[in-house]
């Protein structure tokens, strides 16, 4: 398997990373070489062998609906960029 | 002071000998000389660990001591900490102050009593072998300037190796623990899935990820990893099980033999071609030495070893691209300072903000789960990934533990990976297949090829730490590889 250009940029739009065309090649060259070393998986056999998505084969633990946490708005909404009476500002999405 | 165990050190607190808060400033000034030339720091405050170490003098003035209170600590800056800078090694954190603790950090600040002296440098966002992708420039290795301390973890390695902190925490998604406790002579401990929480460790691939301890001997490990661990209500891994104290195994035995009747398995895909050979001389002699106290060896097989890095390279990155998707410069952490759209911002504070290995690892991720790929990569390495978790259950009936190197080299250069992704993944081949079956996995020092040290890797099954640590501790009571210090250090 070998990415083209567009598709390295077509995942770049996916994953929302901005890169421009020098970076382009070089990125598509680094990622061929890893699915060069990706692609021995393919040579596996792995009919009728359950996917293992986790480390411990139990499903996911369910909690009370219950409000547990603290108001800490003020303290989390410090670090963010931009913020105004209690919102996170983005740029304009609705006209 | 500096050369003491941790057992030491709480004595010393204990008896009054020493004041936390003189050990600390001990560290601390060490840091200030020493850390302009390792890098292993990205933030020290000194103000905030002082008033740490007064709060511990106070709870053994007043006895209600805990063993490790007043005990100075460094903490890999993936773990949050309140009022803390905690960057992950990113530009994308590099402002964030964090307004919350990990609940490793709150159990060794609150319930031990332990000192934090700093947060250590470390690849970003976990990702890297080499301590080389950090936005925080790369960490030194104290055995030789020149070469890598070996990652992710790597301020917390090279920290302990030059006797900036007694001990560190770090954390394990493919090796990044145990690699850097082999490169630097530590020893490191990454422990069962789901044993230590990982509320407030920064994410990099959640299936993996185990945070554990890095110390300079398995007793030390041992004394931490009962500090860390415990049900976790915020983690929705985190088990449910009954508290173990990770010490019981290393009290005083008689006779020469104490590991008489352990079957210590070696898998012969290990012991293979591709590491190097002073690596293999050293671990061979460790296996002779273990013969010695009693263990019996016998050979087993791990036949799909050799697609732990293939599938971990896929599984890994999957699970990162989607973590990594709340750095969108709108919550917290860096904002482009130039944009239009919406999409706009997130293109630009993405592609400022992360570094080129980061970039490569979310754009691998993205690909592999994206429509028409998901069943040939994906699935396919998550089917590998079962296969590499039995291989580990057929293994674990023929032995007690798994023995083998942790790393097929010792520390390298400086930049002699750095170019080639492919060549710094390889570095992780004997480790990352613990971290794909979610078991428990040390490496301990098992002596030095030239002037560099070489690790042993001990995998056990499922919540065998104690004995993991208990075979570690008495390799190390027959051996002083681990008391060895980095020339200029002590």
């Amino acid at each position: 398997m070998s990415l083209t250009l567009e598709q390295v940029q077509r995942i770049a739009l996916l994953a929302r990373i901005e890169i421009s065309e020098s970076e382009a090649q070089t990125t598509r060259n680094h990622l061929n070489g890893i699915f060069e070393l990706i692609e021995q998986m393919q040579a596996v056999d792995t009919a009728g062998v359950e996917p293992m998505a986790h480390a411990q084969d139990l499903g996911q633990r369910l909690r009370d609906d219950a409000v547990t946490e603290a108001d800490r708005r003020a303290a989390f909404q410090a670090v963010a960029p931009e913020t105004e009476a209690g919102l996170y500002l983005v740029p304009k999405v609705i006209e | 002071m500096i050369a003491a165990s941790l057992q030491e050190l709480s004595q010393a607190l204990g008896a009054k000998k020493i004041s936390s808060v003189e050990l600390s400033t001990l560290f601390l000034d060490r840091i200030e000389r020493l850390n302009p030339v390792l890098n292993a720091f990205v933030t020290v405050d000194r103000e905030k660990s002082l008033k740490m170490a007064r709060e511990a003098d106070a709870r053994i003035a007043t006895g209600t001591a805990g063993p490790l209170t007043g005990v100075p600590i460094a903490q890999k800056d993936i773990f949050c900490a309140e009022g803390w800078t905690t960057t992950c090694g990113s530009k994308m954190l590099a402002n964030f102050i964090s307004p919350y603790d990990a609940t490793v950090i709150r159990k060794m600040h609150g319930e031990a009593g332990m000192v934090s002296l700093g947060k250590t440098n470390m690849d970003e966002f976990a990702m890297g072998s080499s301590n080389e992708t950090s936005y925080f420039g790369p960490v030194r290795n104290p055995w030789d300037r020149e070469r890598v301390p070996g990652g992710s973890s790597g301020g917390s390695a090279a920290a302990v190796a030059a006797r900036l902190a007694p001990a560190a925490t770090g954390t394990d998604t493919g090796g990044s623990i145990r690699q850097p406790a082999a490169l630097c002579n530590l020893t490191g401990l990454k422990p069962t899935y789901g044993v230590v929480s990982r509320y407030g460790m920064i994410a990099f691939a959640s299936s993996l990820d185990q945070g554990g301890p890095m110390a300079r001997s398995a007793e030390d490990c041992a004394l931490l990893l009962n500090t860390m661990v415990g049900f976790d209500e915020r983690d929705s891994t985190s088990l449910d099980r009954p508290i173990e104290d990770y010490t019981r195994e290393l009290g005083e035995k008689s006779g020469d033999k104490p590991l008489a009747g352990l079957r210590i398995g070696l898998p012969k895909e290990f012991f293979a071609a591709g590491c190097d050979d002073d690596v293999m001389a050293a671990v061979q002699a460790a296996i002779a030495e273990y013969e010695k106290l009693g263990a019996i060896c016998v050979e087993v097989s791990l036949p799909n070893s050799h697609l732990s890095v293939p599938a971990y390279y896929v599984i890994a990155p999957a699970e990162a691209s989607s973590n990594l998707s709340r750095f969108d410069g709108v919550r917290y952490g860096y904002r482009a300072p130039e944009y239009g759209s919406l999409d706009d911002m997130y293109m630009k504070t993405r592609a400022q903000g992360f570094g080129a290995e980061v970039k490569r690892r979310i754009l691998i991720g993205a690909y592999v789960l994206s429509h028409g790929y998901y069943d040939a990569y994906y699935l396919q390495a998550q089917r590998i990934r079962r296969l590499i978790a039995n291989d580990f259950i057929e293994a674990f009936k023929l032995c007690d533990v798994i023995l083998g190197p942790t790393s097929p080299s010792t520390a390298f250069k400086l930049g002699e990976k750095a170019a080639d992704p492919v060549q710094m993944y390889l570095s992780d081949i004997y480790t990352i297949a613990v971290n794909l079956a979610g078991l428990p996995g040390m490496s301990v020092p098992c002596g030095f090829a030239g002037e560099l040290p070489v690790g042993l890797q001990l995998i056990g099954n499922y919540f065998d730490e104690a004995r993991l640590l208990n075979v570690a501790h008495r390799y190390q009571q027959a051996t002083d590889w681990h008391r060895r210090s980095p020339l200029g250090i002590e």
